[in-house]
């Protein structure tokens, strides 16, 4: 499984990088950490000419954490964010979802901007993007623009970004100390793609009832997407066992699972209806297993 | 379409000058090139773990690289693991005495990412140096005495860390 | 036979002499080898499961700069050879073999249709991607219903049934006729494979002047590669020598022989110069032996108090589109191994060896045992559920007692020996499991669910051959230096035979194991030998050492006694010296020294002949969790318990265990080979063809008993390589069907992967016959 014949050039600011990408066209691909992109290689699935390395780009890199968000350079690595002292305090969600990716050695070159651009429909990145209303600023020929995450998040190895862009940044806006949320994920083994995958998180308000629900799910064919009608159950509801199984039910009935040769169709759906009430479950401190009896 | 770039890099504490081939992995540069064969190719798509070697102290993947990626680094393969003296260090002699390898393949993927996670981590509990090896794996072993023998080689980076803090 | 005397090393766990390298990255794997000149070379393999081949358009591969030859067919000399039955050569099987490289026809999606040498392997990859391949497809045979599939493999033989056998014991049909209870059950057991993490290779080099061929990278049966490579090449056998370097694992499907090992040989006989082939995963996962896909439909016939008084079986196996070197054995093992360690005198089993368009089938670590096992434990508990006999009793009751042994479990194939279970305590080891897993205390948890999860315990017992004949042999040699090599016979896979081989050298010698170096290397050492596998390289490789020691043992004395001038007997060999009883001594450095040109080095040959295989015996116990919404089923304790005889090195004995038993484990819950309806093999990576990791499976304990000693051999050693996973499948689906009682849900089919499980629960119901 050797890689396809192939060029290999390392640009030494975004703007180099840039030109590169625009003058190469179709026969060139971006490689930041290659965790993603070097397997397609080896397996000949991609046959770029030249692959344009950016892992060096100053302009990408950093964490930085303010009262606005959390924003991140386009080369932050998994591991970045899990070594980060205050992340996990100011993004609760998006440390636990990135806890779940791949393995140790992967971790430490895997990138959030190599992950976004690539959107492995069972990725748990690009879900935590679109579920928190992320933004993400790319650069372009012309120039930067920024795109909500529901305009760049498109399908499944789908995204808004031109073949003359790079992704610099992605920002996520602040979080509420008291916000609820949960994270629920079942793979085959630590370490493994999804099967399906649920992040949910709300707000309370004065009478603890929800606000501003947001349910996105990993397992759909249509890749990774928020669950407008069991956000629409939930907005206004207090958080109870019972809004809990019902949001299970919704769930399942709301989906359109995704079928491979790991999980069939039927599996697939009743497994993402247990991951959202699991994580619902988990944002409120409710027991299901005391819930059942 | 692929051509010869100039690199340079340490490996185990030697500076390497050479021409590496833009359509190689880090790992076929290694074993090929520089004739360390200490690191073995399992998969070449990044699963097994058998060809991870430490990058500027991280534990990597080298399949998952290209070895013009590699410039400039900073390299411990699996041949620089042992003591300045050649005698095998407390890890290696931990596995040897705790039956921790069998066909020996995997091995040097376990010993440097054990090495990588022990240095950064030398309080890593049993459930977190479990995590970090889920990345590696051995058919021969069934892991048991891997762990075990992690474990005990933790203590002597403790040692080091705590020597290293209090000097 | 007397067990050995000393037993300062057997017994004891020294640290392993082969360690060192490994630890240090030093180890010799064929991938590591590198000789001057070499170029490497890639196999073109059929996209296709099963059509005739109608053109290979070849030219502009040819034409890429660096690829050298593209050898095809109709580049090797007619007949192209076909790859012979190493295991019970049945006639039956003539029609089914293997070509060495497809011609008219291929079979199976993986087949090797080309070899391409080439300056890189990437380069001949690329002209791989060149290659324009033009075949006519033909129906696939993918299920068992092999002849309704709409054609034939081998259209000469109007079948895809190579096989059928029938074997009988008792009078079943009366048994059944008269029983007061019996049920019938279908089951089946999914294609999976051994996936060593070493990928097989070759380094072919070829001496034109000579004829001689230099062959690296062979594993498990040398010398019946040598014979079978001698004669394809038409060379005599002393021209070749297969050199097996390290080996990164081999469970029983590295080292067969495969169409590569003909290739790779011919090719660099081809070029003029040497040609390396290192197999890729991809490849691997396509083209090294599957094993595994085995079905049956079984049925018991019990008294009410759960006397078993019959048991019938139609057996099963899929061998994929060829039979290979281990002929029918998969599917022969799981009939004999059916009936496992339990007195059942009235057996009727029915084995069937089918083809389709798969990757062949070969052993893998414990083969058909896996499978049988798994078959005849679950119905077991189904029957205890239904008689309302508690599953321990259920065993206790049949379970064969030792006043019974040697028990004949007769003929269990027309073309096999009467087998005879030898030596054993069975309740010993059934009843250590129990107390081990604390069934008393667990049984208050039996089917409960507790904190949303259903908890099951589940037991299962087991025998296991080893030790196959005929024979292995071994030469001691006495260097200049005055230390011993030992050459064996033996494959080293990991099994750390470099150091288990020593202990029992040592022991035999009364020298420490630094004294020794143990060469399997190379066939060129000894002239003949079988290899590993069935457990044999301590059961007849180190009673081929056992027997060369003695007679080097004698060798020493009789050379002291010619230098010192005293007879034999007054001589002792002591601590590394020959001691005469008025004092006078020689070492073995002297002796060594005292050689002359024309003597050259004393050596001597040893050899151990087999007359039956020996059987190990154990039970397994597993407690799992099941979540039902998820399907996911956790191992929380896992306890092995096998009596192997004696353990020559107990850690190593215990690292076999716990690897046979992980393996095991991936083998009920991830490892999955799977074919879509055109037998397009979808698990062609380590993405989606799952093994065991440190998180699966931390729960495990194995116990390694010496409850009684193997009378087939002087060590009194049974087998400890392939038992821990024998019963696998059988303790954790019993433990699942236990857990699962009142969902109603039996597991009959592996794998027990999230969805299955869930299926189970929530789609499927129990239905009783």
């Amino acid at each position: 499984m050797k890689l396809p014949d192939v060029d290999y050039i390392r640009p030494k600011t975004l703007k180099e990088a840039l030109g590169l990408l625009s003058s190469h066209g179709d026969d060139a691909k971006l490689i930041a950490g290659g965790q993603s992109l070097m397997p397609m290689l080896a397996f000949r699935l991609l046959a770029p000419k030249i692959l344009i390395d950016i892992g060096g780009l100053a302009e990408l890199r950093g964490i930085d954490i303010k009262d606005t968000g959390v924003r991140l350079g386009a080369r932050t690595t998994w591991h970045d964010i899990e070594r980060h002292p205050s992340l996990k305090a100011a993004h609760p969600l998006l440390a636990a979802a990135i806890a779940h990716v791949a393995h140790y050695q992967i971790r430490n070159r895997g990138t959030a901007g190599g992950s976004l651009a690539h959107c492995d429909p069972v990725a748990e990145f690009p879900a935590i993007v679109l579920t928190c209303d992320a933004e993400v600023v790319v650069a372009g020929p012309d120039g930067e623009r920024v795109l909500a995450a529901s305009d760049f998040v498109l399908g499944p190895m789908t995204t808004a970004l031109e073949a003359d862009e790079i992704i610099v940044q992605i920002s996520f806006p602040a979080w509420p100390k008291a916000r609820r949320w949960g994270f629920e994920e079942f793979a085959r083994r630590r370490g493994d793609f999804a099967m399906a995958a649920a992040a949910i998180f709300y707000d309370l308000d004065g009478d603890q009832c929800v606000v501003d629900p947001h349910v996105g799910v990993i397992g759909d064919a249509d890749g990774a997407r928020r669950l407008a009608e069991v956000e629409d159950l939930l907005r206004g509801q207090k958080m109870t066992p019972a809004l809990v199984a019902e949001a299970r039910t919704v769930t399942e009935q709301s989906i359109h699972p995704s079928e491979d040769i790991h999980a069939p169709a039927a599996y697939r759906r009743a497994l993402m209806g247990v991951m959202v009430e699991r994580a619902l479950a988990a944002s409120a401190g409710i027991d299901l297993s005391k819930a059942a009896a | 379409m692929s051509r010869k770039v100039d690199i340079t890099l340490t490996v185990n504490g030697q500076p390497h000058a050479h021409a590496a081939d833009t359509r190689t992995t880090f790992a076929d540069f290694l074993r090929d090139d520089l004739r360390l064969t200490g690191t073995h190719v399992g998969c070449e798509h990044g699963v097994c773990g058998a060809c991870t070697v430490i990058v500027d102290g991280e534990a990597v993947r080298s399949c998952l690289m290209l070895a013009p990626q590699a410039d400039g680094a900073t390299v411990v393969t699996i041949e620089g693991l042992s003591e300045p003296d050649g005698s095998l260090g407390p890890l290696q002699r931990a596995f040897r005495k705790h039956h921790a390898l069998q066909c020996g393949f995997c091995t040097p993927g376990i010993l440097t990412t054990a090495h990588a996670l022990l240095t950064q981590e030398p309080d890593a509990s049993e459930e977190r140096i479990r995590e970090v090896l889920s990345g590696n794996i051995c058919r021969c072993t069934g892991y048991v005495t891997i762990i075990q023998a992690i474990l005990e080689a933790r203590e002597g980076y403790r040692h080091a860390a705590n020597a290293s803090t209090a000097s | 036979m007397k067990p050995l005397g000393i037993d300062k090393l057997i017994g004891a766990s020294p640290e392993r002499i082969e360690d060192q390298r490994f630890l240090t990255g030093q180890g010799q794997y064929v991938a590591d080898l590198d000789i001057p000149g070499a170029l490497h070379a890639a196999i073109l393999r059929s996209p296709v499961a099963h059509g005739r081949v109608a053109a290979l358009g070849l030219d502009a591969a040819r034409a890429l700069p660096g690829v050298h030859a593209i050898i095809t067919a109709s580049d090797i000399p007619n007949p192209i050879p076909t790859i012979p039955l190493r295991l019970v050569p049945l006639p039956e099987f003539d029609p089914y073999l293997q070509p060495v490289i497809a011609a008219e026809k291929v079979r199976y999606v993986g087949e090797p249709l080309a070899v391409i040498v080439a300056e890189s392997r990437a380069i001949a990859e690329d002209a791989l991607d060149l290659i324009e391949i033009d075949i006519e497809s033909l129906p696939a045979v993918g299920d068992e219903n092999v002849d309704e599939a709409g054609a034939f493999l081998f259209e000469e033989t109007g079948t895809n049934v190579a096989l059928r056998f029938h074997a009988r014991s008792g009078d079943p049909d009366k048994a059944f006729a008269e029983a007061a209870y019996t049920r019938k059950e279908t089951f089946r057991s999914h294609r999976h494979t051994a996936a060593p993490m070493e990928t097989r290779g070759l380094l072919a080099q070829w001496d034109e002047s000579g004829q001689k061929l230099k062959l690296f990278g062979a594993a498990k049966v040398p010398y019946f590669n040598r014979r079978a490579l001698s004669r394809m090449m038409n060379l005599p056998e002393e021209n070749l020598d297969l050199i097996e370097v390290d080996v990164g694992g081999g469970f029983g499907v590295r080292g067969e022989f495969y169409p590569e090992d003909f290739l790779i040989p011919f090719a660099a006989q081809r070029v003029g110069r040497p040609v390396k082939w290192i197999e890729d995963r991809r490849e691997h996962l396509m083209a090294t032996n599957h094993s595994r896909d085995v079905g049956a439909t079984v049925e018991i016939a019990c008294a009410r108090d759960g006397t078993i008084t019959g048991l019938r079986g139609d057996v099963f196996g899929d061998m994929g589109a060829y039979i290979r070197t281990n002929g029918g054995v998969v599917p022969t093992a799981a009939g004999m191994f059916l009936q496992g360690p339990y007195r059942i005198p009235n057996v009727d089993v029915t084995v069937l060896a089918l083809m389709t368009n798969k990757t062949p089938v070969g052993t893998y670590r414990g083969p058909g045992r896996f499978e049988a096992n798994f078959f005849r434990e679950r119905l077991f508990d189904m029957a205890a559920a239904d008689l309302k006999i508690d599953p321990a009793e259920f065993r206790r009751t049949n379970l064969i007692r030792e006043d019974e042994l040697p028990y004949s479990i007769g003929k269990r194939a027309p073309h096999l020996p009467e087998a005879v279970y030898d030596t054993g305590d069975y309740h010993a080891a059934f009843e250590r499991c129990l107390a081990e897993i604390d069934w008393q205390g667990k049984a208050a948890i039996q089917g409960k669910l507790i904190d949303g999860r259903y908890h099951g315990v589940g037991v299962a017992s087991f025998v296991e051959s080893g030790g196959a004949g005929p024979k292995e042999t071994s030469r001691f040699v006495l260097e200049k230096d005055g230390s011993i090599t030992v050459a064996t016979g033996s494959s080293l896979l990991g099994q750390g035979l470099e150091t288990t081989l020593a202990q029992i050298a040592g022991d035999v010698l009364g020298l420490p194991l630094t004294a020794f170096r143990i060469d399997h290397r190379s066939t060129a050492r000894l002239a003949d030998g079988l290899g590993s596998y069935h457990g044999r390289s301590i059961i007849v490789g180190g009673s081929a050492v056992v027997d060369g020691a003695e007679k080097f043992r004698a060798a020493v004395i009789e050379a002291a006694a010619n230098l010192l001038g005293r007879p034999n007997s007054e001589l002792r060999f002591e601590d590394g010296v020959v001691r005469s009883e008025a004092g006078a001594s020689i070492s073995l450095a002297d002796i060594a020294a005292s050689r002359s040109a024309e003597d050259g080095l004393l050596a001597v040959d040893g050899i151990f002949l087999v007359n039956k295989p020996t059987y190990s015996y154990g039970t397994h116990a597993a407690h799992v969790a099941v979540d039902p919404d998820t399907g996911r089923v956790e191992v929380l304790d896992y306890v092995a318990v096998e009596d192997v005889g004696r353990a020559i090195n107990p850690m190593i004995v215990s690292g076999q265990a716990i690897g046979a038993l992980v393996q095991g484990l991936g083998g009920v819950f991830l490892d999955h080979l799977i074919y879509d309806d055109q037998c397009q093999l979808l698990t062609a990576s380590f993405a989606d063809y799952l093994m065991p990791t440190a998180t699966d499976f931390p729960s495990l304990r194995s116990v390694a008993m010496e409850l009684r000693l193997s009378p087939t051999n002087p060590l009194g050693a049974k087998s400890a390589g392939e038992g821990g996973m024998v019963p696998v499948a059988a303790a954790i689906g019993n433990a699942v069907g236990a857990a699962l009682r009142s969902r109603g849900a039996e597991p009959r089919t592996l794998p027990l992967s999230p969805p299955r499980i869930w299926k189970l629960i929530h789609e499927e119901k129990e239905c009783t016959q």
